[in-house]
């Protein structure tokens, strides 16, 4: 908990350091509100060993650059398809999805995406590795500039100090925030998670979500954001789009702009969960 | 006096503040118990007793065509290191192994990396492995010889065998054991074909491929041997196959056992040197295996 206040605290520190050579920090001087993201009708199906399930129908909306977007629904409802889709893992059977009115077809560096599942890290690369690896793979840039952007990142998440250390030695919420410290790292368009707080426990999962919240004040990265968890999705998005399941359609799209971490439990905050959950769960209101 | 009423007592909330906590030392292991951690300890001792069980039965024997004692047969030994023909013997069996082991390993990686990268190469995988890995190497040293002739060649061939199959198997089964998570990161990132093999499939298979890599080393080990025992010096002066072969000839057994010692000294060493240490530099390092 202290540690997002630290972030906040050590700013003008961080800052000082960027100031020396490197133009390439991660604080973009401008964000660009545009609209970055179109998902254009889009249909999803995936195969089972059995049969054909349709994963998502028809389902449309826009992100803009800065939103933290979030994609709400219950299981089955497409939201993961959905973001693999956008990550070009998988490709729509029908409609469209642009990047920067670019169509998306393929997986790509500009997409970065933050898993659910531990394993994301790769075991045979240190914290400081895992987090360059992918730098040095596009060939943008050179090592030792890839390491200085690692242990930038790394500050930011407060892992300065496990940069050498191997992935099987962090801790469940260490590891996605190294997840994270890497995404960041790329400086990608957009920023996808997939239930990335999902797997950790209660206390760790508020505390990454404090986190997170204070790194995109900090740098302004855009967020696609899936969740199952209405009050995760009221916390961390300022935009919900909530899905409906088998297949998944879109039910609404809100503004959540207004709630924080410090509204949880406040009247407002609970009136808007109830409202989503009578969104989700009973069709004809 | 158990009614529904009655609750525990209310008891009055504390709270304590906390001195900063002082360097916590876990206390040491005992002086004997450090000693048993010590894994070469541990199988020196195993050795020892194997050893002392030779010593003893050569002696109720009393046969030295038969079953040399372990002292003679040590005796012997050091003498053959020292005038250097078991040395001699040794660099020309492991010189032609590691020919082989290398032409095996290379073999191995161009049909994964096929296998890997689609189906077609998945089932020609698939149909060669099922057909030759069953197929002892040794049996194939005849048509080789008549191939390549009397000569490096046809071992060379032979030993490819030997490694290829068990190690392409291994190999593959690890690539399919990789966790879809890993692979869609390095996707992600946009890796494809030979780098998406080295960054991602390799290093996360690694455990499976260095057991393939013994069990090819163990086989090609094996199939040298018998092939030299078997045929003769087929590689023009022979080896250890071929000087345990040799010796028995002319019924020097405590040499024979001088010979076999050899080859489980190396197979000890190969296992204890390069396997353990490779292991640990990286797949227990990492944390992929205990």
């Amino acid at each position: 908990m202290t540690h997002a206040l630290e972030l906040v605290h050590n700013a003008d520190r961080v800052d000082d350091i960027n100031k020396f050579d490197r133009t390439d920090d991660l604080t973009p001087a401008t964000v660009d509100t545009q609209r970055l993201l179109e998902i254009d009708k889009v249909s999803l199906q995936y195969r089972t060993a059995k049969n054909i399930v349709q994963a998502t129908q028809q389902v449309s909306f826009d992100v803009y650059g800065a939103d933290r977007f979030v994609l709400l629904g219950p299981s089955g409802c497409g939201k993961s398809t959905l973001l693999k889709a956008i990550a070009g893992f998988v490709q729509p059977v029908s409609g469209e999805i642009r990047l920067d009115s670019a169509l998306v077809d393929r997986p790509g560096p500009d997409r970065v995406v933050v898993f659910q599942e531990f394993d994301q890290l790769a075991p045979w690369k240190t914290v400081r590795q895992n987090v360059t690896f992918p730098l040095l793979v596009s060939g943008r840039i050179k090592r030792r500039e890839a390491d200085e952007i690692a242990l930038d990142v790394l500050a930011k998440v407060g892992l300065a100090k496990f940069a050498e250390a191997y992935p099987h030695t962090l801790s469940g919420g260490m590891k996605q925030r190294v997840a994270i410290a890497r995404a960041l790292a790329m400086r990608p368009k957009i920023l996808l998670m997939d239930e990335p707080f999902a797997a950790l426990d209660a206390l760790t999962r508020q505390r990454m979500q404090e986190e997170l919240l204070a790194l995109w004040e900090e740098v302004r990265f855009t967020l696609l954001f899936v969740t199952h968890s209405i009050e995760e999705a009221l916390v961390v998005g300022n935009r919900i789009l909530l899905l409906s399941p088998h297949p998944g359609r879109v039910r609404a799209e809100l503004n959540s702009h207004q709630f924080g971490l410090r509204h949880r439990g406040s009247a407002e905050f609970q009136m808007a969960a109830q409202r989503i959950h009578r969104l989700l769960f009973e069709p004809g209101a | 006096m158990s009614d529904s009423s009655a609750y525990p007592p209310l008891r009055a909330e504390y709270e304590r503040t906390l001195p900063p906590p002082g360097d916590a030392l876990s206390p040491g292991l005992s002086r004997s118990l450090r000693f048993w951690q010590i894994g070469a300890l541990r199988k020196a001792l195993i050795l020892a007793m194997l050893a002392l069980i030779w010593e003893v039965s050569a002696r109720l024997t009393g046969n030295d065509l038969l079953l040399p004692t372990f002292l003679e047969t040590a005796h012997t030994f050091v003498g053959a290191i020292l005038d250097g023909s078991l040395l001699s013997k040794a660099c020309i069996s492991l010189a032609l192994l590691l020919r082989g082991y290398l032409c095996g390993i290379a073999a191995a990686f161009v049909l994964t990396a096929l296998a890997v990268s689609n189906q077609l190469g998945r089932d020609f995988l698939d149909t060669l492995t099922a057909m030759f890995n069953p197929l002892p190497a040794i049996a194939l040293l005849p048509l080789a010889l008549l191939w390549f002739g009397l000569g490096n060649g046809s071992m060379v061939f032979v030993l490819t065998h030997a490694v290829l199959w068990p190690l392409a198997l291994n190999t593959y089964t690890g690539f399919l054991g990789v966790p879809d998570t890993l692979r869609m990161t390095g996707r992600n990132y946009g890796l494809r074909g030979l780098r998406y093999l080295l960054h991602i499939l390799i290093p996360a298979a690694l455990p499976s491929i260095l057991t393939g890599l013994r069990i090819g080393w163990a086989s090609a080990w094996r199939t040298l041997i018998a092939a030299e025992l078997v045929f003769g010096a087929s590689s023009g002066d022979g080896g250890l196959g071929w000087y345990i072969f040799q010796n028995r000839n002319e019924l020097l057994t405590d040499r024979v056992f001088a010979g076999l010692a050899m080859v489980i000294l190396i197979g000890l060493l190969v296992e204890n040197f390069v396997f353990v240490a490779l292991e640990r530099v990286t797949v227990r390092r990492w944390g992929m295996q205990r």
